[in-house]
């Protein structure tokens, strides 16, 4: 069938090309999707938990402490820009390495360690960076959170792009998100790749192998708490303040649940997930202040009919 | 008998907690020979297998391979110095293709922390992969996934993935176990195979099977070494015979 085979080799050249697919998808959204500050936070969420997937996905370690690399990604650029008055590019390199080393200091704790207990350590360091960021509030603003990440216009020579115009914002962040999303991709394909599917099918094989695995958990963490980082330092400059929330159990919570409504080990799963989380927040919160009630059913609901989450049943229906 | 042993223990004991598993066991098992350890249920023959193959540490005694001292070395490095093995319950990447399963086995002694190579790119260690099927007769079924296999053809496949490294030493822990007469006598075949160009050290419950196969048995009882010596020399071992034979357990 014409129909059927050129359906079947669109899908394999979205297979073949996903960051081209998923930043083509991400591209048009704001122009199908005008509420442009919310899609913003979807892109921005939804690299997030791509990061947070590297981890939970894609080497199959349940984390609940991924809150302390978007947060200190996004104190790590805000303290920069606010408080020291650096140009932003050094401020954003500067959050995705603060959050890499801090993600280094938790996969060497924590890479022994398996299952529920990886899952309690991580939260039990995450809460550490927690009050680390929230006692220093000289530089953090602690309880108030940071204000002044002002990052308004930026001049590109030819022409000055306005940030406050929440079109132009989401197509910056964007280039972002486009480009960790091409790294991520990459690194999915490469050995190293191959590497963290062979130690999440069976780690004593993959040990039998020859693979070290805690120094290869502890990479892929760092990895992802840099991508996490850099969804925190964009988020730092998207909102112009830092919260102490973004440090808080209750992100790392939120990152797991859209990580899991999107479809764990998927590619483009996050970005939907972002999407059907923050949507349905947006929505409800504009008559009741309990939208976490109507997204923990709708949890409910894909956690019992498609465990696979939003994307991975769609996966699972085009390949059939 | 002149040959060197490629791998030599000296007095290895493994205690857990007040119970020994394996008690002052000293053996050595020679180069390019096929050394079968055997033993009754509750020998020690996993314990010990374990220790010589990188699971589990002795708690005394010394591994010499090849010269080298393996006290110390964690289970991932046992494969980088060229001890594989194969496990008595079938361990493989279940969900990843026959293919998939050798190929990263294959690359994981090359490269692990290789980010930026596009994983297939390197088109050596798919052939290498290739062969290695086609070896064990799994190239047919290269693309399906591992646990989609009949548990006769996971055996195989655990082989592939062990023999992926090009171990100097290839231990497998009762290769054959739960298989029919037929898949066992092919698998046995290969194993002859391979012993052309390899050492190979092999645990096994059926004595029969590795009597008219091996150049060397190891014959362990209670945790503790009872007799190591030729095929014809165990068989008429007193010993033995009341130990294992009298039981008949063959």
């Amino acid at each position: 069938m014409p129909a059927n085979s050129a359906r079947a080799s669109l899908m394999q050249a979205v297979a073949r090309a996903p960051v081209l697919a998923t930043v083509a998808v991400l591209a048009v959204l704001p122009l199908i999707f005008p509420f442009y500050s919310l899609a913003t936070n979807i892109i921005i969420f939804g690299l997030f938990a791509a990061g947070y997937n590297l981890t939970f996905g894609y080497t199959g370690k349940l984390s609940f402490g991924h809150a302390a690399f978007f947060g200190s990604g996004s104190y790590g650029c805000g303290i920069l820009i606010a408080q020291y008055g650096l140009a932003w590019p050094f401020a954003l390199v500067f959050g995705i390495v603060l959050a890499g080393v801090f993600a280094l200091a938790m996969g060497l704790l924590a890479s022994r360690t398996r299952g529920i207990y990886f899952a309690m350590v991580t939260l039990a360091l995450a809460q550490c960076v927690y009050y680390l960021f929230f006692h220093a509030s000289s530089l953090t603003g602690g309880d108030n959170g940071l204000r002044g990440v002002n990052v308004e216009s930026i001049p590109l020579g030819f022409t000055t792009l306005n940030l406050l115009d929440p079109l132009v914002k989401y197509y910056f962040t964007l280039v972002f998100v486009a480009a960790a999303l091409a790294v991520l991709a990459r690194l999915l394909q490469s050995p190293f790749g191959a590497v963290l599917e062979a130690l999440r099918e069976n780690e004593h094989r993959a040990r039998a192998c020859g693979i070290d695995v805690e120094r290869v958990r502890v990479l892929s963490l760092v990895i992802s708490g840099m991508i996490c980082g850099l969804a925190g330092a964009l988020n730092a400059i998207n909102l112009s303040t830092v919260s102490i929330d973004s440090l808080s159990y209750h992100t790392s919570g939120q990152v797991m649940m859209i990580t899991l409504l999107g479809g764990m080990g998927t590619f483009f799963g996050p970005f939907v997930g972002s999407g059907v989380f923050l949507g349905i927040e947006h929505l409800v919160t504009s008559f009741t202040e309990r939208w976490q009630l109507i997204v923990g059913l709708v949890f409910i609901v894909l956690v019992l009919f498609f465990p696979k989450g939003i994307w991975g049943t769609v996966l699972g229906w085009i390949r059939k | 008998m002149s040959a060197t042993p490629i791998l030599r223990t000296r007095g290895i004991t493994k205690r857990f907690g007040s119970f020994t598993a394996n008690q002052d066991i000293s053996v050595s098992l020679e180069t390019g020979k096929l050394t079968a350890i055997i033993g009754p249920n509750g020998a020690g023959k996993s314990t010990f297998f374990n220790m010589i193959s990188g699971g589990i540490a002795p708690t005394e005694g010394e591994i010499m391979f090849d010269g080298k001292s393996l006290i110390g070395l964690r289970t991932h490095e046992f494969a980088k110095a060229g001890i594989s093995k194969s496990f008595q319950i079938t361990n493989l990447f279940p969900a990843l293709s026959v293919l998939e399963n050798v190929r990263v086995a294959v690359q994981c002694l090359h490269r692990t922390f290789d980010l930026g190579t596009p994983r297939h790119r390197p088109a050596e260690w798919s052939e290498k992969a290739e062969e290695l099927l086609e070896l064990v007769g799994l190239q047919d079924k290269r693309h399906v996934p591992a646990d989609s296999l009949a548990h006769g053809e996971q055996r195989s496949l655990e082989i592939a993935v062990a023999l992926a490294g090009d171990p100097r030493l290839l231990l497998l822990d009762e290769p054959t176990a739960g298989m029919s007469p037929e898949e066992t006598r092919a698998v046995m075949d290969l194993i002859l195979k391979l012993l052309e160009s390899r050492t190979i050290g092999l645990v096994e419950h059926k004595m029969k099977l590795v009597m008219g196969v091996s150049d060397s048995i190891i014959v362990l009882h209670q945790g503790s070494l009872l007799v190591q010596g030729k095929p014809d020399d165990i068989r008429a071992n007193e010993d033995v015979k009341r130990v294992y034979l009298g039981k008949g357990n063959h």
